[in-house]
């Protein structure tokens, strides 16, 4: 199977925004996963609601609400665009941050539900033994939520794949910027003999879901052999 | 020496301790359970903080409300063996080991890894990950992880009550050496009043939160709050005293308790070893006159000290030999007949046979340096599995 050379242009693309979107999430939703497993504190329902936000907003909204705060206009957008001179919004960053933003409930689930399964009579083991609060979580608690990790990480990359609303609001659908794979798609069905592009960016996708099952399927079973379960 | 004074209120349940031992000895917590003997352990680690207390271990202050100090759980340097041994399942056995080890301050008297793995029996494990460890392996990796850590104290939760008894009599020997051999102290919760009979130098005695007696072994084995605790049935004073001499043909070892002398049957045996031997009250018999031609081989001579009605038609005979105390159970109908009171001469007929089991070592071999024994023929653990 033959594609074009803007058919790779996506293609990469669309990796390449959605491996950024998880590799910047991926921390944060550690952390954010740990506070609403451990921490107890006023307003946590909201904030867990929060974080859930995207996922049961269309993601049209999510969009929409990113460029209110990160458009150039915008209170985050304006700020960087005068400190640092970066712009959000219709590049490639933005892309990345609006599927990040799309896929974060899913990581933080996944994270969450593994975190809360990490025996805490071993972090009582290790403090015993001398392990400090930062100590114990990077030797004994993320070692051991290490499946959430991967399972949060690999469900993100997925979903995020598959981005379209909140992508083509907040980042457009600029050629070799922003345009990844559903959006060339999308474009492709506008077109009037755009079906063949569709049909081929459509196995590509296909391709690209059967190999992440099968990735994610792999890895979860090495994770569990390393993790002695 | 170790100093605990603890205060602690939980909903319906107060705990209000104190004990102190000098030394290096085992101090072995024995209640029914829930009666707070883990709460405790787990105040003095710091898991839990005490409302009230105090916790010192050899004039070093760990916790004590009145100066508030605090010192948090990870700087505390007390061991911790957990019940559930609690081995990380993501480390292999020499990770799990090193764990600790890499995190405590090093000083010329803490334990080598080498030795640790010797002293347990650990070498062929220390590839392996914990899931691949039977129960007692894996408690004796939790006693050599938590003697790694350079511990001033090592509380022991326990750590044979997830094992079957084969398991238990094989990890036994080896905190009988731990006890023997390291200089450090050990508070050892249990409920099996055997394993206090084998490993203790000082016995705290709980009952809902609070110590009814303390002591060591001797005392407590004849105080009558055991008896509420351990039932009538188990009930046995404990002598100590040193072999004398071993006959070599019969095996016979000869013990001096009180005024009276002992024959004991066993292996590892060695004239000057020090053993604790517990005399079932039930086992005991009573004679009012010097008894000729029986096969007993033990008769005590010595005076009944006390006689206390036990409910229904039992009595139980407090005897004084030569120092060392006895306790014996009696039929009231006995009792009478013989004329038994306070102050009358009596002898004590003991079975040799009947010690089976009760025989236990209250201290390392004399003059053998310890580091050769070897780990299953090891002295402490045949002696204290006579027969």
């Amino acid at each position: 199977m033959w594609l074009t050379d803007a058919e790779w242009e996506a293609l990469r693309l669309s990796l390449s925004v959605t491996l950024r979107s998880v590799l910047v999430s991926l921390p944060v939703a550690i952390v954010i996963a740990w506070v609403l497993a451990r921490r107890r504190f006023p307003g946590r329902m909201l904030f867990d609601a929060l974080v859930h936000l995207p996922l049961v907003l269309p993601p049209v909204v999510v969009g929409y609400l990113l460029l209110l705060v990160f458009g150039t206009h915008g209170p985050v957008g304006g700020w960087l665009l005068r400190t640092f001179d970066v712009r959000v919004a219709f590049t490639t960053n933005g892309a990345a941050l609006a599927t990040a933003v799309m896929a974060f409930p899913l990581m933080v689930r996944a994270i969450r539900i593994s975190l809360e399964a990490v025996d805490r009579g071993l972090e009582e083991a290790a403090r015993t033994l001398g392990a400090a609060p930062l100590d114990r979580f990077f030797s004994i608690t993320l070692p051991l939520m290490m499946p959430g990790v991967l399972a949060g990480a690999v469900t993100a990359f997925s979903a995020g794949l598959g981005e379209f609303g909140a992508v083509i609001t907040f980042a457009s659908n600029i050629p070799g910027q922003t345009r990844t794979l559903p959006l060339a798609l999308y474009t492709a069905l506008q077109l009037p003999n755009g079906d063949a592009e569709a049909a081929r960016l459509a196995a590509v996708s296909f391709t690209l879901g059967l190999l992440g099952l099968a990735g994610s399927e792999l890895l979860a079973r090495r994770v569990r052999r390393y993790l002695g379960a | 020496m170790v100093e605990i004074r603890l205060k602690k209120r939980r909903g319906e349940f107060a705990l209000d301790v104190a004990f102190a031992a000098e030394g290096a000895g085992v101090i072995a917590l024995f209640g029914p359970s829930g009666c707070g003997k883990t709460t405790i352990i787990n105040l003095i680690a710091g898991l839990l903080t005490p409302e009230e207390g105090l916790v010192r271990l050899e004039g070093v202050t760990l916790f004590d409300s009145a100066r508030r100090i605090d010192v948090p759980v990870e700087k505390r340097r007390i061991g911790y063996v957990f019940q559930d041994a609690r081995l990380f399942p993501h480390l292999d056995v020499r990770a799990n080991l090193r764990y600790g080890e890499s995190r405590s301050p090093s000083g010329p008297d803490r334990i080598r890894f080498d030795e640790a793995v010797e002293l347990l029996g650990l070498q062929a494990l220390l590839a392996r990950r914990p899931r691949e460890l039977s129960g007692g392996e894996r408690q004796r990796v939790a006693f050599g992880r938590a003697l790694l850590c350079n511990p001033r104290l090592l509380l022991l939760d326990e750590p044979l009550a997830s094992l079957d008894a084969a398991r238990r009599e094989e990890l036994l020997p080896y905190l009988e050496r731990l006890r023997d051999r390291l200089s450090i102290p050990m508070v050892y919760v249990s409920h099996q009043f055997e394993e206090v009979l084998r490993l203790a130098t000082h016995v705290v005695l709980l009952r809902a939160g609070a110590v009814v007696a303390q002591g060591d072994v001797v005392a407590v084995s004849r105080h009558r709050e055991l008896r509420t605790i351990i039932g009538t049935e188990a009930l046995g004073a404990v002598v100590e005293g040193e072999i004398e001499s071993v006959d070599a043909a019969t095996g016979l070892a000869r013990v001096k308790v009180g005024g009276g002398r002992l024959s004991i049957q066993g292996e590892g045996l060695a004239p000057g070893r020090r053993m604790r031997i517990q005399l079932l009250a039930r086992d005991l018999i009573l004679a009012v006159e010097p008894p000729r031609g029986l096969s007993v081989r033990n008769c005590l001579e010595g005076t009944l000290a006390s006689l206390t009605p036990e409910g229904g038609q039992t009595e139980l005979a407090e005897i004084d030999i030569g120092g060392a105390h006895l306790m014996a159970q009696v039929t009231s109908s006995a009792s009478s007949e013989l004329a038994l009171s306070a102050g009358r001469r009596v002898w004590v007929l003991v079975k040799t046979v009947s010690l089976r089991g009760r025989v236990y070592s209250a201290g390392p071999l004399p003059h053998a340096p310890a580091a050769q024994d070897g780990p299953r023929s090891d002295a402490t653990g045949a002696g204290s599995r006579s027969l």
